[in-house]
């Protein structure tokens, strides 16, 4: 899993089925010190996250499958946490 | 996922059984702010998605899952087109 801040929502009306009623959030990867690393990227939201918090990401397809409740739904990332703290020992 | 803009097909008359009847779209990937990012990549087409268009999509196996019972060999597909969004936390 990594962590990331919820940039914004996406909007998309049309889409595959297994996304009706999921929330698309835009996602930039976080490295050391919450710096920005690589790419954003676009996942489904299963926690109610909402802009600027800081999350918990899965970056695989049967994970995120998992966390939607949904068998073959075409998606390979998903919000599964809000991150209150982390400490680096 | 990632989002990205449609620029192009793909056509290929010899090609792998199962990939018959797939549209094969060349898609940029976008950074939040709409400016390319990275390299361009073919994308099977599961949102009916044209040229110009911004759309999301996925990668790996699970790339294939639109086309079920099929199972086409790849490793990305388009499986949506996108209205708009917002990146208002990329600027804080």
């Amino acid at each position: 899993m990594i962590v990331g801040r919820v940039l914004g929502p996406l909007v998309a009306t049309h889409k595959h089925r297994k996304f009706e009623g999921s929330t698309l959030l835009l996602v930039q990867p976080l490295g050391d010190n919450d710096a920005p690393r690589g790419t954003a990227l676009l996942a489904v939201d299963t926690v109610g996250a909402g802009v600027h918090e800081k999350v918990l990401l899965v970056l695989d397809g049967k994970a995120a499958g998992d966390a939607m409740q949904k068998k073959a739904a075409p998606v390979d990332a998903a919000i599964v946490g809000i991150i209150d703290h982390m400490d680096v020992a | 996922m990632q989002v990205g803009r449609v620029v192009g097909d793909v056509v290929a008359t010899r090609k792998h059984d199962a990939l018959t009847g797939v549209t094969l779209l060349l898609v940029q990937p976008l950074d939040p702010a709409h400016q390319p990012v990275g390299r361009v990549i073919v994308a099977a087409d599961a949102a009916g998605a044209g040229v110009g268009e911004e759309v999301f999509f996925v990668r790996g196996r699970e790339a294939s899952f639109p086309f079920y019972p099929a199972e086409p060999p790849v490793d990305a597909a388009i499986v949506g087109i996108v209205d708009h969004w917002s990146a208002e936390g990329a600027h804080s």
